[in-house]
């Protein structure tokens, strides 16, 4: 990131943004060049070699985030073809017949084909659609879960994906959600207002609580450019251990309990069940569609969110485009937290009900994931919060019915991250990979020849 | 160039790795094919017992394993079908009970406190329907919902009292996972077993790590990071602690490497283990394993599946004590010599007045019943 090479001047300007763009551009070239003046410089200068700049507007993050749709697809395919292997090579019944396997080899293939199928039909029923079930509204209750599972997912993977977009990386969503859970629980369960206007109230507390924990580090980041992945990965800490102690005191405990899980939150805090009682999906994926709505119109239509991204394109040419940087900056993570925070409130005021420490799951890292897969769209998080919305729900049928343990389908995704974070890899499997062509392509794939070269 | 060698070590490399498992598939595949034909395993009954983990699995080291270990042997002793789904978060407890539910089980069993909840919800839902929770009991009682709770303080209380009349430095200490009531249980009795010595023996045997008036101590803050609890028992050690229990279940080896260390020093120290006997479970330990305060959490799953088996499922509590040998103080395999047969013969009497009742152990913590 540019920024890091500015902090040697912060000293003598309180705005690290304000030194002039075109000095310090050269400054960072010739850092680059001599590794910061450990090598005398190159005949040729390093931005001019082959590759480009990591701060240039190609940098291997950016690509990983904004790689073809067909890398995400073709990505799933891979994952999902891994994980069946895997499966079949846990499974029983294949480990029997692989001691026979040349007596009677049709007996190993059918049981690995048997293994793998009957999991992934099993995924299927418990995240879509049960064909087994008694009546049309059970059939349909699956998907139902997967809709209720994916709400966190998608409107915390919004957040990541929006800051994504303006150039910062944001591992911060877990502890958004841990703060925004702990003030919507709160509003939830000490205050005992009227209908609507309680959990109107639970809901803006949950997304001020997010954008605060956001903002916080935005501000951090822009006054004094520490790094956003070290600021908000210790941010997530701080917010889960002062969880934890809000936890073991009588205010957020059950009276005569000394449990570390707060009162059930009060019926008037709580997100209305959109299809009935029968199913668990709340209000929230209403609002998560909306703040899909919201965000591609903030990205695409506003001002400001024309701002997010010249500035996560190149921020000194957004500073000399006369784009505020660091209000860019201090807005964008507070929106992001905002967004986490809806997740937040998903979590206590739709599925939980109550805060444990356990309120934020895993749904802040799995955001991450999400947003990759949704390449940082608005709605390609939102089709990728379903996708792992349905390997979540599917999991528990899958582990009931063919006894797979559910550690497979966290294989499964994380084997969903790996090819997504390795285009080339994925075009090489299926062959997409562009044959040695002309010098001047190379630079298509620059990191793959700058790496290659290394190696 | 470089590519170009690169692809030539590339293809090399396949190949290898091709015979490399051409030689395994030979080696292994070359079994007789059985002939066809059923050979399905045949269940004796139709009865299912299920089970749901919290978030720490069935591979915890604690109570969600020893609770499916338990519900495993009932399978294999009574023949019933088992059906198991573990939680990753607990986002998952109310989809992974309903699909218990839904998947017929007679009898679910729910692992801890945080699946209270969704116990209550899916067992009001399902009234024909029976479950079973571990260490935790509603107030008021639930009709088709059996707690499986434990007073172990009772059992504590003998490790206390064994721990102040085997110190050689009139210091012990104990210290916790995290501070919820079925781990302070633990630490209340020991030290109240540590005090009835001092009061019976005119000895002041401090303890560290637990203020039971306070209800305040040690606690590494999770039950994971066994780094804390090494650093934790080190600390004790140097305020001159000898006898240290961990009750934090894997935090526990944390404290077993500090003290196998000091013990390698000429240090003269000892533990005591917790859930289970921490001589079979933790033998890495087993120099320096005094005793262990054993629940005992799979005899406990047995008694209530078998009852239930057999038609007579009630909602009254199932609650672990000396009497009942729920929880137990465990043999102390090799520190046998080391314990005078006057201290045996004590501890022996104390279990008896606390299972008549003479004694009462009590704890902030103790099952309410």
């Amino acid at each position: 990131m540019p920024e890091e090479r500015h902090p040697k001047h912060a000293d003598q300007h309180a705005k690290p943004h304000r030194t002039t763009p075109a000095a310090d551009e050269t400054a960072a070239e010739v850092a680059v060049d001599t590794a910061g003046g450990a090598m005398s410089p190159s005949a040729v200068p390093a931005s001019a070699q082959s590759g480009q700049l990591p701060g240039g507007p190609d940098t291997l993050v950016r690509k990983i985030f904004t790689g073809s749709g067909v890398v995400s697809v073709l990505a799933v395919l891979l994952a999902l073809v891994l994980g069946g292997l895997l499966i079949a090579a846990t499974d029983q019944r294949v480990s029997a017949t692989a001691g026979y396997l040349f007596a009677r080899p049709t007996d190993f293939l059918s049981a690995v084909w048997d293994a793998a199928t009957r999991s992934y039909v099993a995924l299927f029923q418990g995240s879509v659609f049960n064909p087994r079930g008694a009546s049309l509204a059970v059939r349909f209750a699956p998907l139902m879960d997967t809709l209720t599972i994916a709400t966190p997912l998608i409107t915390a993977g919004l957040g990541v994906a929006l800051a994504f977009r303006a150039g910062l990386f944001n591992i911060g969503a877990q502890g958004q959600i841990i703060i925004a859970g702990i003030l919507a629980a709160w509003v939830g369960f000490a205050l005992h207002l009227p209908l609507v206007l309680h959990l109107l109230l639970v809901l803006v507390a949950g997304i001020v609580g997010g954008a605060l924990w956001g903002g916080l580090v935005g501000l951090l980041k822009a006054r004094t450019g520490a790094h956003e992945v070290i600021l908000t990965i210790m941010f997530n800490y701080i917010a889960l251990y002062f969880l934890r102690y809000l936890l073991n005191t009588p205010a957020f405990q059950r009276p005569g309990e000394s449990n570390p899980i707060s009162p059930i939150l009060d019926p008037t805090a709580i997100y209305p069940q959109i299809f009935g009682s029968q199913y668990r999906l709340h209000l929230g994926f209403v609002l998560a569609i909306a703040a899909t709505i919201l965000v591609w119109w903030l990205l695409n239509r506003s001002t400001v969110g024309f701002e997010f991204r010249a500035v996560g394109a190149n921020p000194k040419a957004a500073l000399t485009a006369g784009i505020n940087v660091s209000r860019s900056t201090i807005l964008v993570m507070a929106i992001a937290g905002a967004l986490a925070g809806m997740s937040g409130v998903a979590q206590v005021a739709g599925t939980e009900k109550v805060l444990t420490d356990g309120v934020a799951a895993t749904y802040g890292f799995d955001a991450i994931t999400v947003a990759l897969l949704g390449r940082s769209t608005p709605w390609g998080t939102f089709a990728a919060g379903l996708l792992f919305g349905a390997f979540r729900a599917g999991a528990v049928q899958m582990q009931i019915q063919t006894g797979t343990p559910i550690d497979i389908v966290l294989v499964v995704q994380s084997l969903i991250v790996l090819f997504i974070a390795a285009p080339p890899l994925v075009r090489a499997v299926f062959g997409l990979n562009p044959r040695r062509k002309k010098p001047a392509k190379a630079g298509k794939t620059p990191q793959a020849a700058t790496t290659g070269g290394a190696a | 160039m470089k590519n170009t060698l690169r692809a030539k070590f590339k293809r090399g490399s396949m190949a290898g790795m091709a015979s490399v498992g051409a030689t395994a598939l030979l080696l292994t595949g070359c079994g007789a094919a059985p002939d066809a034909g059923g050979t399905a395993t045949q269940t004796a009954s139709d009865y299912t017992g299920c089970i749901v983990s919290d978030s720490g699995g069935f591979d915890d080291q604690s109570f969600n394993q020893s609770s499916y270990e338990g519900l495993k042997k009932t399978e294999k002793d009574l023949g019933i079908k088992v059906n198991q789904v573990e939680s990753k978060t607990n986002n998952d407890f109310e989809p992974n009970l309903r699909a218990m539910v839904a998947a017929n089980c007679d009898l679910t069993l729910t692992v801890g406190f945080l699946l209270g909840d969704a116990t209550k919800t899916q067992a009001a839902a399902n009234p024909n329907s029976h479950f079973a929770i571990i260490d935790f009991a509603y107030d008021p009682p639930i009709s088709n919902v059996k707690p499986i709770i434990y007073d172990t303080a009772q059992a504590a209380f003998l490790a206390g009292y064994l721990a102040a009349g085997t110190t050689k430095t009139g210091t012990v200490a104990t210290f916790g996972g995290i501070k919820i009531p079925t781990v302070t249980i633990f630490m209340d009795g020991y030290v109240d077993g540590v005090k009835y010595y001092n009061e019976k023996k005119g000895t002041s045997v401090k303890v560290l790590g637990w203020d039971k008036a306070a209800q305040d101590g040690s606690f590494t803050g999770d039950f994971e990071k066994q780094d804390v609890g090494k650093q934790l028992t080190q600390n004790f050690l140097d305020q001159g602690a000898d006898i240290v229990m961990p009750v934090a279940g894997p935090v526990g080896k944390g404290a077993g490497a500090a003290l196998n260390e000091a013990k390698a020093a000429g240090k003269d120290v000892r533990m005591i283990w917790v859930d289970s006997d921490g001589f079979l479970t933790a033998p890495e330990y087993k120099d320096i394993m005094l005793s262990s305060v054993m629940k005992q959490m799979g005899e406990a799953v047995e008694t209530v599946v078998k009852e239930d088996k057999d038609g007579k499922f009630t909602n009254t509590p199932y609650v672990g004590t000396l009497a009942n040998d729920g929880v137990q103080l465990a043999p102390f395999h090799s520190y046998d010599s080391q314990v005078s047969a006057d201290l045996k013969s004590e501890l022996d009497q104390l279990k008896k007045d606390i299972v008549g009742g003479k004694l009462k152990v009590e704890s902030a913590a103790s099952p309410k019943v």
